[in-house]
């Protein structure tokens, strides 16, 4: 094993003890990005001046004393989230130039507990997708089975953790992206309670769902990147000014004493037999680490997908206008400034953002704005009070992470087939509750040649966390899924 | 004007509120400065910046809805407001919609004459305004036709109060006279620089005429780009006139909206309903509701100043001071503070409106020193007015005496002990003045009796003269007549 193998927790330990530099660390994991970067294609920006200057100025506070959580720790930024001086395009072309004037919070965060940014990585674009197939700039594979998407939007932050080209991943999560490809890429992906990371920054798909959270390969790095990166922002009015109890110092050893919700409505059957029997096989491992499991019922979610597609292309027809030519960013030419505009969006904008800014457009326009944008937040309503009324009755809920393994390359080629990805992590989002996905085993997807990751979702209630953390870390620990499998990088090495 | 017509007239405002730093970001709101220099991500609408709403700008705005007793919803909220322009930096504007910080609400004004009247408030809602374009090679300065534009962010994203008026006002001269009030109020509450010319004031009037006594209303139209309340006046005016041609040929009012030429002294059809945006407002989802403590709109209730209509209404009807003084009393807050404690201990509010009107204010012009802010105490003037409403001193001495305390002489009544100052009123010692006098000019005296009656002033001029000023000119002028007389 590698070093640049070694978890997020291990690597800042040894560069805080002084055992390995974080200039060493970095320089490690430049040269692997180097060796397997052509094949995976994690990043659109690979960071190398810029990671070897922040790990100079790591080793010298670590030398000045300074107690860092994230001590050289090497990670990978999404490109939707701004970096002073980076590159940050969001995979598309009408940023494809853009030079960040600032840093987001969540960045900043993980920079002063450390961290070092090797690169950013590739995304659907303006995160609008599960696959990573909508990036405009680049292809990102599955580190698995390079014939796989590595899952989206934040496919890019996922492959480079499992490839081991950053040690965390940071994503951005709207209905799932980054639990799917959490889950996709054998990885604990994690999103946060709406509010508790601040999104400045973060360049909006629909602001009323974003949520920056960590992908990485144990629970408990995923814990330390979150600790580094929640609380109250002053810069960002959502972010809720509560006390973050630490999660990383915190992580449980069983689930003794937790209910589990298993919902009546995610029945794993209709995902075939291959993966009812590994998520059957999970929800006994629960219940073997001392968890009581009870069936709860969200009779609302199954209009999850629906709601979704009305409230967040709304939310982006309008988060997208500002790309519009006059001040960055992209600009095609036009005979006055209304064909300007509309020259330059119909250039800078794929097919798919296209097509959510007109659903938005049309679901908020006069006439419609009832029917579409009023109904679904009242649907959004309903889905969250099916939450609340189930978290009575239970600590924790599980279900599927995503309603299939990794697939490969233009599987999913009508836009609704892949909106579907999200069944099971929509609801969540729509609620604003925290969950994750978690590794829960194998299976050979049909035509497949290797087996590849399945993910469990956990959920909990807002701002619970440290409790659905430390559940995931118990379980994590008493099954060891993650650690079955290798991502096939030897073949690949440049 | 046709009598067979009478025009309905709403008048909407945005004002540009004087708080600190802008509506969502902290760049400094200050007007003018070099272009793009009080500028941010967050009010150039950068990818990922994000607003956080300026707790001043909440208050003043709740301020001002309670000056107006408007209602203070305990929810309100902000919306986005979508439409492509290029001043605006993300394309929409944040605004409220359906549910505005304030609700409700009366502006009092009056009219010339003195006559109060009222009318109606819709709502008062807060939003930002946008930056300013500059169109080069159009020659007219507008967007079309012109090679190229320049846009300036620094007034992006200043706090902007829109006050939306119900369509009450009947003329040109109410809708000034209510803009007036609305002014002066929004200066007292310290909301506002509200200057027209800078732009921290601007509206826009809607216009209809109906038949006299009808209780419909016509079709509107609404007119733009009125720079000064000399032009809200004319372009009202010259709306309704055009309305009322229109309908008396038995035509139709088209609703559009109407831009004024203050040169030709017309308006013109900017775009009709028709080309009307749909602004696609939904709730913005970058900020949490709008929720004021009741204890907090208690405090600012409890903190409101004194306001320029019930000034003007204490001052008219209590005080029996004109219209017209009584307008400039309240014209600036700090003056009207001022004469309010001169009238507080003396009992002649005329004099105090006539000394703090005349004299403090030929001063505070000559000195560049505001009245208020003057070695003039209020309790000073109030005393030197006791000195002439007991015929201590004549109004020579007084307006001598104001010169000297503006210069710091401190009171008027120890002046007037210490030099001796004090009124003559004695007959007996001005009649001996007067004796002198004459004795000395018998030309003149001489030219009186042959009937050159207007040497008279020069006679009275000479005792008073002679008294350094202290007689008491009433008692100069009727002995000097009875001596030239006998």
């Amino acid at each position: 094993m590698e070093y640049i193998e070694k978890s997020a927790a291990q690597i800042a330990h040894d560069v805080r003890t002084r055992v390995r530099s974080a200039a060493e660390v970095t320089d490690a994991t430049l040269a692997h990005v180097e060796s397997v970067e052509g094949a995976v294609g994690a990043y659109l920006t690979v960071l190398a001046d810029s990671a070897r200057a922040h790990a100079a100025r790591v080793d010298e506070r670590v030398r000045n004393g300074e107690k860092l959580a994230l001590a050289g720790v090497p990670v990978a930024v999404k490109d939707n989230m701004c970096l002073d001086g980076s590159r940050t395009t969001c995979g598309s072309k009408i940023l494809e130039r853009w030079i960040a004037p600032y840093t987001a919070t969540a960045v900043a965060r993980m920079l002063e507990a450390g961290a070092v940014p090797i690169g950013k990585a590739n995304c659907d674009e303006f995160a609008m997708g599960s696959s990573c197939e909508n990036s405009a700039l680049g292809v990102t594979r599955n580190p698995y089975d390079l014939t796989r998407v590595p899952g989206g939007s934040s496919g890019g932050s996922a492959a480079a953790v499992a490839a081991y080209e950053a040690a965390l991943g940071m994503g951005s999560d709207t209905g799932g992206s980054i639990r799917e490809p959490g889950a996709f890429c054998n990885l604990v992906g994690f999103k946060p309670t709406y509010g508790r990371i601040s999104r400045y920054g973060l360049i909006a798909f629909a602001s009323s769902l974003d949520q920056i959270g960590p992908l990485a390969r144990t629970v408990e790095d995923a814990a330390l990147a979150y600790d580094a990166m929640a609380g109250f922002d002053p810069m960002d009015a959502t972010t809720v000014d509560r006390p973050v109890e630490a999660a990383a110092g915190a992580l449980r050893e069983d689930l003794r004493g937790l209910r589990v919700g298993m919902v009546r409505e995610f029945d794993s059957a209709a995902l075939g037999a291959a993966l009812d029997a590994l998520y059957r096989a999970a929800y006994r491992d629960l219940e073997r680490l001392g968890a009581e499991l009870v069936e709860v019922s969200l009779p609302t979610a199954a209009y999850g997908v629906a709601t979704y597609y009305l409230i967040a292309p709304a939310e982006c027809s309008s988060n997208l206008a500002r790309f519009d030519g006059v001040r960055y960013g992209l600009r095609v030419e036009g005979d006055d400034v209304r064909s300007m505009y509309d020259r330059t969006r119909a250039a800078g904008f794929g097919p798919e953002v296209k097509r959510r800014i007109l659903i938005g457009t049309h679901a908020l326009s006069s006439g419609y704005y009832d029917a579409y944008y009023v109904r679904a937040q009242k649907a959004r309503t309903l889905i969250a009070g099916d939450f609340e009324r189930a978290f009575a009755q239970c600590d924790l809920i599980a279900c599927p992470a995503a309603s299939c393994p990794a697939f490969e390359f233009g599987a999913k080629s009508d836009p609704y087939s892949m909106y579907l990805m999200d069944y099971y992590t929509i609801p969540m989002a729509l609620a604003g509750l925290p969950a994750l996905s978690v590794p829960c085993g194998w299976t050979t997807p049909e035509g497949g040649r290797v087996p590849m990751p399945v993910g469990l979702q956990l959920c909990a209630p807002l701002f619970a966390e440290k409790l659905l953390l430390g559940a995931a870390r118990a379980y994590e620990a008493a099954t060891g899924h993650a650690l079955a499998r290798r991502p096939e990088l030897e073949s690949v090495r440049a | 004007m046709n009598a067979r017509y009478e025009a309905v007239i709403g008048v909407e405002c945005h004002v540009e509120l004087k708080t600190k730093t802008k509506m969502f970001c902290g760049c400094v709101n200050a007007f003018g400065g070099e272009p793009n220099t009080k500028i941010c991500p967050v009010c150039l609408g950068m990818p990922g910046a994000l607003p956080v709403p300026n707790a001043q700008a909440i208050e003043l705005i709740i301020a001002a809805g309670l000056a107006f007793g408007a209602e203070i919803p305990a929810f309100s909220k902000f919306d986005r407001k979508n439409y492509f322009y290029p001043d605006m930096p993300k394309d929409y504007q944040i605004s409220q919609y359906d549910m505005p910080l304030a609700i409700g609400g009366t502006v009092k004004y009056w009219l010339e004459d003195g006559t109060m009247r009222e009318c109606r408030l819709t709502r008062i809602h807060l939003e930002e305004d946008t930056g300013k374009s500059t169109h080069a090679g159009s020659g007219d300065g507008r967007i079309a036709g012109s090679s190229y534009s320049l846009v300036d962010f620094n007034r992006a994203g200043v706090p902007l109060m829109e006050c939306v008026s119900e369509p009450e006002l009947r003329s040109g001269a109410e809708a000034v006279a209510y803009l007036e009030s609305l002014r002066r109020t929004l200066l007292a509450l310290g909301v506002s620089d509200v200057k027209m010319e800078e732009g921290s004031l601007r509206c826009d009037a809607n216009v209809s005429i109906r038949p006299a006594g009808s209780a419909e209303l016509g079709t509107k139209t609404e007119i733009k780009n009125m720079n000064s309340f000399r032009s809200v006046e004319r372009a009202i005016e010259s709306e309704r006139a055009r309305q009322i041609e229109i309908l008396s040929n038995g035509g139709r009012i088209v609703q559009e909206t109407r831009g004024w030429d203050e040169v030709n002294g017309v308006t013109h059809s900017m775009r009709s309903k028709e080309e009307a945006h749909d602004y696609r407002y939904f709730p913005e989802p970058d900020l949490v509701p709008l929720e004021p403590s009741r204890a907090a709109v208690e405090r600012l209730r409890a903190a409101l100043p004194v306001l320029p209509a019930q000034r003007f209404e204490r001052y008219t009807s209590q005080l029996g001071i004109g219209s017209k003084q009584a307008t400039q009393l309240v014209e600036t807050p700090s003056l009207g503070a001022y004469f309010d404690r001169v009238v507080a201990c003396s009992n002649n509010a005329q004099q105090a409106s006539n000394f703090v009107l005349g004299d403090l204010s030929r001063l505070a012009n000559e000195t560049g020193v505001a009245v208020a802010e003057s070695a003039v105490s209020a309790e000073h003037l109030a005393e030197l007015i006791g000195l002439v409403d007991a015929k201590r001193i004549n109004s020579k001495i007084a307006k001598e005496l104001l010169a000297r305390m503006w210069d710091g002489a401190g009171s008027p009544a120890a002046i007037v002990e210490r030099e001796g100052l004090a009124q003559t009123t004695d007959p007996g010692a001005i009649a001996a003045f007067v004796e002198e006098v004459l004795s000395a000019h018998p030309s003149v005296v001489a030219e009186f009796k042959a009937g050159k009656s207007n040497v008279m002033g020069f006679l009275v001029g000479q005792v008073m003269k002679a008294s350094r000023g202290k007689a008491d000119p009433a008692l100069v002028n009727e002995l000097v007549r009875t001596k030239l007389s006998s």
